[in-house]
């Protein structure tokens, strides 16, 4: 298979994590900017004009903000055992920096989608906590985003921490779908039959596009985090290499500092 | 450096190199044979377990109508925290003599050694329990029809929990707060196997075949035998290196 000129020239170029910082620089208004309007148009139209649910009423309206943090909290999982691979395979320090930057803002996603569940399962289901099998996949998620985020606390050294972050990522990306696949099959023995929920009828238009639309937003304000975030690592992680150095003295106006401190970037 | 001659270096490749099947025997050997000079590494885990079986009915209530339901999931629960009091000695002792930086250096494959090093683990700690829980069985009452179910989800289940417990503990090893880290690293990945053994006691009180769900666990084992000792090997190179 031959790989196209253009790509093998940008994984080369994605080891330089001072190409990464310089070259996403120009990307993050866009990010910023699309994201803003999609999640502002979709949320807009999804809570002020999207017809109510025949069922649920209003309460369904919750969705604009659950269904986008689900996605993103599973799609941030695969991310970072993706960047872990990368990592461990190719040693690619950029990998590391973007798994360090998406832990906490998976963790994030993946509470907002619990969260607002829990808050919408208040007047539907009529309690604020069910044992649904989404639920409880949820729940363990979060728990292996604090297990990564703690992992890489624990470790001093940036590299290993890196690496023990990197396969613990992919230990759980394997482990997820046998967890889901457990859940599911548990609640299957155990389903309450008080709470069966109707299969939901398919959605109108224009009840799904503001939903396709946030979804999209999330996804774009999501990169932005990641990136703004994966930013900061790198300056923090590159702070005695030149570049950074001079980048710093620019911003602040402060005189490089002599020598000792600026070593080349290894 | 300079100076003296260059002896050969130490000639490695003149040692009979052990096959195999010897040096997992061989590390099976030291393995156990350590652990049975330890015998409070061992017996302290499955204290532990009869323990905590024994606060249940005095914390929940001694009526056996009461404790039948819970019997399976506490003996569970009960041996997946005894396995994980058990697991953060796992690697300590070899990593604090350098050990482990020998085991990482030898040409030999890490994996067999790592493979070895679990098997004797689960051998000192999986098994007992294994073979206990039919005993603490009949003190939570649980249902005769459950207890070999039980059992045999135990005995498939107890390595992988030992195997997967081997990643976390690898991960962990020359960590200071490395216990409490270690419990949130691998309890969520704990979940399924509890779910299924669970399940196959709780499926032979309804009187359904468990032979079905005994087989997800077998299966469970294989992928954990097969994948786990390659994650618990690379943790302990990065360990190693970070120590």
């Amino acid at each position: 298979m031959k790989i196209p000129e253009f790509l093998r020239r940008l994984w080369h170029r994605l080891g330089s994590p001072r190409w990464f910082y310089e070259t996403t620089a120009s990307w993050l208004p866009w990010f910023a900017v699309l994201g803003g309007l999609l999640v502002g148009t979709g949320t807009v139209w999804g809570l002020a004009f999207a017809p109510p649910d025949y069922l649920q009423g209003n309460s369904f309206r919750i969705i604009y903000v659950h269904v986008p943090s689900a996605i993103l909290a599973q799609s941030c999982y695969l991310l970072m055992a993706v960047c872990g691979v990368v990592l461990l395979v190719w040693r690619m320090k950029l990998a590391d920096m973007v798994l360090a930057a998406a832990a906490p803002v998976g963790a994030s996603f993946t509470f907002l989608a619990l969260a607002t569940g829990s808050i919408w399962g208040r007047p539907t289901w009529g309690t604020w906590w069910e044992w649904d099998a989404r639920v409880t996949s949820m729940l363990i998620l979060l728990f292996l985003y604090f297990g990564l985020i703690g992992l890489r606390r624990a470790i001093e050294r940036p590299e290993s921490a890196g690496r023990a972050c990197a396969i613990l990522a992919i230990v759980g990306v394997i482990n997820i779908p046998i967890i889901k696949y457990s859940v599911d099959w548990w609640l299957t023995l155990h389903q309450p039959s008080t709470f069966t929920l109707t299969e939901k009828p398919a959605m109108p238009a224009s009840m799904w596009v503001p939903l396709l639309l946030n979804v999209i937003g999330f996804y774009l304000l999501f990169g932005l985090m990641v990136l703004q975030r994966a930013r900061v690592e790198i300056l923090e992680r590159e702070r005695r290499t030149q570049w950074v150095q001079a980048l710093t003295a620019r911003l602040t106006g402060a005189p490089l500092p002599d020598g000792d401190g600026a070593e080349q970037a290894a | 450096m300079t100076g003296a001659p260059v002896s050969a270096p130490l000639a490695l490749g003149a040692l009979p190199e052990p096959r195999p099947g010897r040096l997992f025997l061989g590390q099976l050997r030291r393995d156990l044979a350590l652990a049975v000079r330890q015998p409070a590494e061992i017996a302290n885990p499955l204290a532990f377990f009869v323990l905590v079986i024994t606060l249940f009915p005095l914390g929940v209530s001694p009526e056996r109508e009461t404790l039948a339901p819970l019997a399976p999931g506490v003996l569970w629960i009960a041996a997946l925290l005894a396995t994980l009091l058990g697991l953060e000695a796992l690697f300590r002792r070899d990593r604090d003599d350098g050990t482990l930086e020998q085991l990482v250096l030898r040409a030999q494959p890490l994996y067999l050694a790592v493979l070895a090093r679990m098997l004797a683990h689960w051998l000192v700690t999986g098994l007992p329990l294994t073979l206990l829980a039919p005993v603490l069985g009949g003190l939570l009452a649980l249902p005769a029809e459950a207890r070999w179910p039980l059992t045999a989800g135990l005995a498939l289940g107890t390595p992988i929990l030992v195997l997967l417990g081997g990643v976390g503990a690898a991960l962990t090893v020359g960590l200071r707060a490395g216990g409490l880290l270690l419990a949130l690293l691998i309890l969520p990945l704990y979940v399924p196997v509890l779910i299924l053994g669970v399940s196959a006691a709780e499926l032979a009180v309804v009187r359904i075949d468990v032979a079905g769900v005994l087989a997800w666990l077998g299966a469970g084992l294989a992928l954990a035998v097969t994948a786990a000792p390659f994650a618990i090997a690379g943790a302990l190179r990065i360990g190693v290196e970070a120590g």
